[in-house]
């Protein structure tokens, strides 16, 4: 398999995703309302948390906070993976597409590389406006920079990827058998359940987020991640492609 | 290496002119000089360098199926494969790719084209091959036509009676109808043939008007072979 052409599918679906207001707005609408919102949310509950309880209950909502970029790994790239296959159904271009010396799994790797890359780049950078706002709105009540940390590392440089990945695998499933992309996205959206329960059981208190917590999350995720490549790969086959998927 | 023009164009909408072809031209990993050489060298030829920066998604259908070919023709392949290249186009795109297509003949390139616009076929190609499943006949347009019926020249005369048509009978063997002001005679090598028999109508006194050389079309040659095939 050669990265280069990869990377040459991949720039042109980047390109296209740029030109695309859903798209953008997808990858920009979601990590500003949790980068910037939700600091401004700690601000404002702050002072009554910190009275009760003198700051543990902070780091708690903190990191349930930053768990919601996970979150945002499980949707962002459904949406631009949906766009990505279901839009070269719409415009026809999988037969010319094929014609082309690309072998399915340079192919593949390409539209995985196009969801992947701009979605956990724009969680990254909204992620990075979460903690230093947080950190900045936090430091008067805590006495010191909650963030970085070890379980937001462990999250956002293991858990957001992994999460990611499985993302995009399972777009390529589901839009074998979409032919709208908004179809495709709110299916693939499913994948998000899992983890919005997850984060429902850390708000009650049913479950802790700590480096445990997060390795555990990602072993499943890893686990899924490698099924669903097998899947996908059976999936994204040149002859199924070309007679089921066109 | 082959070049393909899909029945459907399947262009990037969202992508420039030049940028579907310079995504495809990647692909084929033709080497950057030589893209940039080839794009504006197929843009110019099919009237679509102005329109470079223009989104391939506003185009019309014509202009759509014209950078569809310089999409196919961008690596420059010696084989081309072309599936109803002038489907749905108005009659000046269809003309403008099919003159397209016979400047491509003239390189050193093969084309094989797919269509069911059999007067497009007889008038561009080469070789036809009638497939209806299977491949039920192949040849030359005209070798294809011999093989349904002999040529036949058919002369328009200002007058032809009975008179005329027997002092020809007497200068020439072949067979020969009589309709309405015409002759129609039938010619197994029409251009040896055909002098001997115009010179034979002029000296039994025949006054020309016109001489056609008549031959069946493809659609006769398609629709007979498909009827004896069934």
């Amino acid at each position: 398999m050669r990265i280069s052409k990869s990377w040459i599918v991949a720039a042109k679906d980047i390109k296209v995703f740029m030109r695309k207001r859903y798209t953008v707005y997808s990858l920009v609408v979601f990590p500003v309302l949790i980068g910037i919102g939700l600091p401004f949310v700690l601000r404002f509950v702050i002072s009554r948390i910190a009275t009760v309880s003198g700051g543990t209950h902070i780091t708690d909502v903190m990191d349930a906070f930053s768990f919601l970029f996970v979150l945002g790994a499980s949707v962002i790239p459904t949406v631009l993976a949906s766009y990505s296959l279901v839009g070269e159904k719409i415009e026809k271009s999988l037969e010319p597409l094929l014609a082309t010396p690309l072998t399915d799994s340079e192919l593949l790797f390409g539209k995985s590389l196009a969801s992947f890359v701009p979605s956990v780049a724009s969680l990254y950078i909204g992620s990075i406006v979460f903690m230093v706002l947080a950190d900045l709105f936090t430091h008067s009540t805590l006495g010191y920079y909650y963030y970085p940390n070890w379980t937001v590392g462990i999250m956002l440089l293991v858990l957001v990827p992994l999460m990611a990945v499985l993302s995009v695998e399972w777009s390529v499933i589901v839009s074998s058998r979409a032919t709208d992309p908004r179809a495709a996205q709110l299916q693939g959206s499913l994948v998000a359940l899992p983890l919005a329960v997850l984060y429902v059981s850390m708000e009650v208190g049913a479950v802790t987020l700590n480096t445990i917590t997060i390795w555990i999350i990602a072993g499943i995720v890893l686990v899924v991640d490698v099924v669903l490549f097998f899947l996908s790969t059976r999936i994204f086959q040149r002859e199924e492609i070309l007679t089921k998927w066109t | 290496m082959i070049g393909l023009v899909p029945d459907n164009v399947g262009l990037y909408g969202d992508l420039t002119a030049y940028e579907n072809l310079d995504f495809y031209a990647k692909l084929y990993e033709v080497p950057e000089a030589r893209r940039k050489e080839n794009i504006g060298r197929f843009l110019k030829m099919l009237g679509l360098w102005d329109k470079r920066d223009a989104r391939a998604g506003t185009f019309s259908k014509g202009m759509q199926q014209k950078l569809a070919l310089a999409r196919a023709l961008v690596h420059e392949p010696e084989l081309l494969f072309m599936d109803e290249p002038t489907v749905n186009l108005d009659p000046e795109s269809a003309k403008t790719v099919r003159d397209f297509i016979l400047e491509l003949k003239k390189e050193d390139r093969t084309i094989f084209l797919n269509t069911h616009n059999l007067d497009e076929a007889q008038r561009i190609c080469d070789r036809i091959g009638i497939i209806k499943t299977k491949l039920l006949a192949v040849g030359t347009p005209g070798k294809l036509g011999e093989s349904l019926s002999s040529p036949r020249t058919e002369i328009r005369l200002a007058r032809a009676d009975e008179a005329l048509l027997g002092s020809v009978k007497k200068l020439i063997k072949n067979k020969i109808e009589v309709s309405d002001h015409k002759l129609i005679v039938n010619v197994a090598d029409p251009d040896k043939e055909n002098p001997a028999i115009v010179a034979a109508v002029v000296s039994a006194g025949g006054l020309i008007q016109e001489v056609t050389r008549l031959s069946p079309t493809l659609e006769d040659v398609y629709l007979q072979i498909v009827k004896e095939t069934k």
